[in-house]
């Protein structure tokens, strides 16, 4: 068993940050937008205090709705309020909405083309609860739903970034949301959420990783380690999972004999496959793909540290990986 | 805010006349096509005419102004209703409305909202009360005086959504937000395949202002509308209607949900509808 440290991480706070973190950097961003922003509004399903919309709540009570356990009158409050001018923000668990109310976020959210960004909170294993809270499918079946735009932000910078561009931007919108004590990894000086727009964030010769969500973090450590050890590590974060920029993913992949695709999801049917996708077709030669994710079955309860370690997402699994070592998901498969 | 009151004055002998009209583009709408929810929109016909020709203010010129009513029809194969509703308020032609549900329409089976007049897209049922529900609180938001009503029907009444935003409803005390469910009887799979009763009693325990009625009688209609509009909170008229209202020969008929007819059988049914008149 991994070696198991600090608290568990319950109700999907990210359980131990390590330098730099922003608390609440979704409610915090949200109630600053919402000063100038009326037609801001706050919808959650009972998950208020876990979800990271307090501040929004303190500083706009008449305009935060709590729909009580039930997800999927929270996701039809929120579209019934863009159809009447409302941007509706509507934050609970990232399994609870994907799972339950999936169908009102395909019809009566994106394919009304409604302004409604829901906020998927604890994804993957974020949760500490086990299969039935931690949503590892949850990129998989919103990115094939159309008009909907599907973000895994990497850090407090840029989880704040997609938060303003959600709100300025119409259009329905699942973003995976990291709450409590978050790490700050990007520079908000330097970096620049784009929605629609991978970025490198990191040039490298030997192996190329491809990451998304706080995997990115995971692979400059990674990218740093093995450059002590005398490899070139680049990193290319995708943040938004749809729209794919297949572009800078297939530049970025070419340069590389290997590349190793990073996500705290299942390894099939989220960022490792459309990847693969991207990569089908283009000309010889191709690198090779090995996806660090997550593997076909329900994952243990306990605290993030404890679950990335316990299934390879942590830094020295990821690092494993990149060196062409032996890596395989919880089930036993190999990357 | 009880909301705005009645929009105008008709009578009943008007709105009959209406339902008359509306029925009429129905039928030929399904002679067109040789199919559709016809029982549906036929039993539907009554609420409509109150609804829209005397309760709400929705005209043809206001569909997007941000004040108007809203009339949210959560039964999206009820499409033809609306349609009918659509043509008799000038917004769509007879030759618009000849094209219901034919390949790539701008009216097609079941709703869209990007239809003019729709608000919202169904099909999938158990949408519309959660959707009325964040309207009538949006709208409240913004201090304006418009009304929600939202239909739904009794099989939706089997959906867990419609129980969640009912009591989503009654617990944010709208008292902009109406509701009519039209009980027919009838669900996709024949007669009430699961029983939903008592309608009345549920709403009134979920907190909702309620009363029950024909919903193919006008004058019972208006009544009910004009008993809860004072009323504080949100409103549900349970309306029992008949599938196939007006046409005998649909009334009787046991398979209803979705009705085919031979092409020279759609005169006579035009006829009878003429002949109940009388």
């Amino acid at each position: 068993m991994a070696n198991i440290t600090g608290r568990s991480g319950s109700m999907g706070d990210v359980a131990e940050v390590e330098g730099e973190y922003e608390v609440a950097p979704f409610g915090n961003t949200l109630a600053a937008l919402g000063k100038d922003h009326e037609e801001i509004v706050g919808v959650t399903a009972d998950m208020g205090r876990y979800s990271d919309i307090g501040p929004f709540k303190e500083a706009f009570p008449h305009r935060y709705f709590n729909a009580g356990v039930a997800e999927q009158s929270a996701v039809m409050l929120g579209a019934g309020l863009a159809k009447v001018g409302k941007t509706a923000f509507v934050a609970t668990y990232s399994a609870f909405l994907t799972r339950r109310a999936l169908d009102f976020m395909a019809i009566a959210c994106a394919h009304a083309k409604a302004n409604v960004k829901v906020m998927g909170g604890a994804p993957g294993l974020v949760n500490s609860y086990g299969g039935t809270h931690q949503a590892i499918e949850d990129l998989a079946v919103t990115t094939r739903i159309p008009d909907l735009c599907v973000v895994d932000p990497c850090d407090a910078t840029e989880l704040s970034q997609v938060v303003v561009a959600a709100a300025l931007t119409p259009g329905s919108f699942y973003i995976r949301n990291l709450r409590g004590k978050v790490p700050v990894v990007l520079d908000p000086n330097s970096y620049q959420f784009e929605i629609g727009r991978a970025k490198v964030l990191r040039e490298g010769n030997d192996v190329g990783i491809i990451s998304t969500g706080y995997m990115s973090a995971r692979a400059l450590q990674v990218a740093q380690r093995l450059e002590e050890e005398g490899t070139s590590v680049g990193v290319c974060h995708v943040s938004t999972l749809k729209p794919f920029d297949v572009t800078t993913v297939r530049e970025f992949a070419s340069q590389f004999k290997r590349v190793v695709t990073a996500e705290n999801h299942l390894r099939s049917g989220g960022l490792g496959s459309l990847v693969i996708e991207a990569l089908y077709g283009i000309s010889a030669p191709q690198p090779s793909v090995v996806r660090v994710g997550l593997g076909d079955m329900y994952h243990d309860c306990g605290s993030q540290v404890y679950l990335d370690a316990r299934y390879g997402l942590d830094v020295d699994g990821l690092a494993r990986a990149v060196r062409g070592e032996r890596w395989v998901d919880g089930t036993g498969q190999p990357g | 805010m009880a909301g705005r009151g009645v929009t105008t004055q008709r009578s009943v002998e008007e709105l009959e006349t209406i339902s008359h009209y509306l029925r009429r583009r129905m039928l030929q709408m399904a002679a067109d096509k040789g199919e559709g929810y016809i029982a549906q929109g036929l039993g539907v016909a009554d609420i409509l005419s109150v609804a829209y020709f005397r309760e709400l203010n929705i005209t043809a010129a206001n569909l997007e102004t941000p004040d108007r009513d809203r009339f949210v029809l959560s039964t999206g194969h009820y499409s033809i209703a609306l349609y009918a509703v659509m043509a008799e308020l000038g917004v769509f032609s007879d030759d618009d409305i000849a094209t219901y549900a034919l390949n790539g329409s701008a009216l097609p089976m079941s709703t869209f909202d990007e239809t003019p007049g729709v608000e919202i897209t169904s099909g999938s049922l158990g949408h519309g009360l959660g959707q009325g529900v964040g309207m009538a609180l949006g709208l409240r938001l913004n201090n304006s005086s418009a009304r929600v009503l939202v239909e739904f029907s009794d099989g939706e009444m089997q959906e867990g959504s419609t129980w969640e935003a009912a009591i989503a409803g009654a617990s944010f005390g709208l008292d902009n937000l109406w509701a009519i469910a039209d009980c027919n009887g009838i669900q996709a799979d024949g007669p009430m395949v699961i029983n939903i009763e008592p309608v009345l009693d549920k709403w009134k325990a979920f907190g909702w202002n309620s009363v029950e009625v024909n919903g193919n009688d006008i004058s019972a209609l208006i009544g009910a509308f004009d008993e809860l509009r004072e009323t504080k909170g949100p409103k549900c008229i349970v309306a029992r209607t008949t599938p196939g209202f007006g046409v005998p020969t649909l009334m009787e008929r046991e398979r209803a949900h979705f009705v085919r007819i031979a092409e020279g059988e759609w005169n006579q049914l035009i006829d009878e509808l003429e002949q109940s008149r009388g």
